[in-house]
């Protein structure tokens, strides 16, 4: 049974089913509430509200949709004190996530060179199953990877200082270590760094179609009219390994520890076990990972902007906006009944979003609250918000992560042709450079919801405010 | 419902088998043999259908396989997961199986070929929902793939 709080929130109440410790709560529309009632979301969000240790309410953003164990957009917080941690509800993709580059390119002035720059960017930017990057990795540099994050490429020259201070914790989680990763994913690893990857990860080019918040996209560098860019990707296939790996062993942890779960894919161990502790250091490597693997691919793009560029405009270079994860558990300290109190906020197709004064962000985003970026389809566009201060209270810091999936992957390749797909977006001018046909059709425009109402949603639900609107340009698949 | 898909387009269910099942964002299979050697056997060539992963004319490779779990479920995982790692870092893909299973341990004898195409990965075998069900006409289970 769910309760309508208001237009823009609901609630499944923990008495809905005796196995959940604590209720939903949902950010969404009547009518994105009954979509979610034609796939398991709603299901998925009850299994989640019966993991031991939550400290209050799940949340579930309005681009949800059915995933496996957590739904896409669940966001759940346990004590770190007697809750658990879920592998299963971070993802195999840990770290998945989006960076924002901008520009002070006219798209105008530039129109008659998008093909040649879709070209170059899918010539520079490693995409598609099998990709291998082309920087082969020591056992060192993995060591070093996992440890350090981002700051490993600094001494390269491959992260600029603006590159680690506008990214999600400066491109470091503490506490990754090689030493809890099997040697598969190591082995994985170090040949895909620097590559995209294939299925919805994207490299997209797109110009400020419209600013809402003059301060803010002031602070961020967004210029009207000017070119940005988007990648779409994380840890590859060694965040891959080291949550197939976790989500098996744990499986024999779950009956050590005697936790009953309505679902095997929310396997899971207390946060203060040795189980847990080794699985926080093995996610924190992995998205670590993923934060270099997308300063890797910002440099390529910065390459390819280079190689289109350079002679014909005095400034071609891509700044950094921000990068967030939307795969991803964080310890963070919230205030919940008035306390401090430390927890661990799976974050599973959703991305944080704290607001302004939050020690966690960069002084020139203190004011403005955390860039919150909303990648669409890829026929439609995206957007650029920020997080409130509300935002702490009401979601764990917390909002959507992009449109969201509406049709099945299945239904979306038999019903649309990628290169009927392909010419459509051409003729719209938005240039498509893509490896596999079906794998484009599976992420038509129509397979999504529109992007334009969720973020509606979780503007009108006081978490995060507008910020710019973003449309597309260049597209490149793997 | 799962049993509706079977049959719907299927004039005679097949003793062993699988489809793909409609899912929002990933990939799902239903899968169903008379025992649980064929149905690890059916779920890899249904992973592989997937995947577009073909087979190609390259030399013949076999490889021996050793894999235990807590349950049948844990050990179908398992047994997809390791032919999801030498898909992506040895680009091999198998089409016979000898697969001979004890308790919840497993060991098989694979025999294939480097890939010939792929255009599609699978990122991981999820557990979601994952249950081994006897029938009239062996076992079934649908099977979650992250993508």
């Amino acid at each position: 049974m769910i309760k309508k709080i208001n237009d823009y929130e609901w609630e499944i109440p923990k008495q809905d089913r005796p196995d959940m410790r604590q209720p939903v709560r949902l950010f969404a529309t009547e009518p994105m509430i009954n979509a979610a009632r034609q796939d398991k979301s709603l299901d998925q969000a009850a299994n989640v509200a019966t993991l031991p240790g939550l400290a209050g309410p799940v949340m579930v953003m309005p681009d949800m949709h059915q995933g496996y164990g957590f739904p896409i957009g669940g966001v759940a917080a346990t004590r770190v004190s007697d809750g658990v941690v879920s592998p299963g509800g971070i993802g195999y993709d840990i770290n998945c996530g989006v960076r924002l580059l901008a520009s002070s390119i006219e798209m105008e002035a530039v129109r008659g060179q998008l093909s040649d720059l879709a070209t170059a960017l899918d010539r520079f930017c490693p995409s598609g199953v099998g990709s291998k990057g082309s920087v082969h990795l020591s056992e060192r540099d993995l060591e070093e990877i996992c440890r350090k994050g981002v700051a490993w490429a600094t001494k390269r020259g491959w992260a600029g200082a603006d590159d680690i201070r506008r990214t999600e914790e400066e491109g470091c989680i503490n506490g990754g270590s090689l030493d809890t990763v099997s040697k598969r994913a190591g082995e994985r690893g170090r040949e895909q760094l620097g590559t995209l990857g294939a299925g919805n990860h994207f490299v997209e080019v797109d110009w400020v179609e419209e600013i809402f918040d003059d301060a803010a996209a002031q602070a961020m560098g967004l210029n009207l009219g000017c070119l940005t860019l988007q990648i779409h990707t994380g840890s590859r296939g060694f965040g891959h390994q080291v949550c197939t790996d976790y989500v098996q062993s744990l499986q024999r942890a779950v009956q050590k520890y005697g936790i009953q779960l309505p679902d095997r894919e929310l396997v899971c161990a207390p946060i203060d076990s040795d189980e847990g502790r080794a699985y926080l250091s093995a996610m924190a490597a992995a998205a670590n990972y993923a934060f270099v693997n997308r300063q890797l691919i910002a440099n390529e793009a910065r390459e390819a902007f280079e190689a289109v560029f350079a002679g014909k405009m005095k400034n071609w270079h891509l700044h950094q906006v921000y990068d967030i994860a939307h795969n991803v558990g964080k310890l963070e300290t919230h205030i919940i009944n008035g306390e401090k109190v430390r927890v661990c906020v799976h974050r599973k197709g959703a991305t944080r979003a704290f607001g302004p004064g939050s020690p966690e962000l960069p002084d020139e985003y203190r004011r403005i609250g955390q860039p919150v970026l909303v990648p669409g389809s890829m026929g439609t566009g995206s957007w650029v918000l920020a997080g409130n201060e509300a935002s702490l209270a009401r979601s764990w810091g917390s909002s959507c992560h992009g449109a969201g999936r509406v049709m099945s992957r299945a239904k979306a390749k038999t019903s649309l042709h990628g290169e009927e797909l392909r010419r459509e977006l051409q003729a719209q001018g938005i240039f498509v450079r893509a490896g596999s046909m079906p794998g484009l059709a599976e992420e038509a425009p129509g397979a999504y919801k529109d992007v334009d109402e969720v973020v509606e949603t979780v503007v009108a639900a006081g978490i995060v405010r507008k910020v710019a609107r973003l449309r597309p340009l260049c597209v490149v698949k793997g | 419902m799962d049993t509706c898909i079977i049959l719907k387009g299927m004039k005679e269910k097949k003793p062993r088998g699988f489809i793909e099942l409609p899912n929002t964002a990933d990939w799902a299979l239903q899968v169903w043999a008379p025992d649980l050697p064929g149905l690890l056997a059916e779920a890899a060539a249904g992973m592989y259908a997937l995947m577009q992963a073909q087979v190609g004319e390259g030399p013949r490779q076999t490889r021996t396989l050793s894999l235990s779990g807590v349950d049948a479920e844990d050990l179908l995982v398992s047994w997809l997961a390791e032919l999801l790692y030498l898909a992506e870092t040895e680009a091999l893909a198998f089409d016979a199986f000898s697969i001979r299973v004890t308790g919840s341990a497993l060991e098989a004898e694979l025999s294939g070929a480097p890939l010939a195409h792929l255009t599609r990965m699978i990122k991981a075998v999820t557990y979601h929902g994952l249950a081994i069900r006897p029938g009239e006409d062996g076992l079934s289970t649908s099977i979650v793939f992250d993508v």
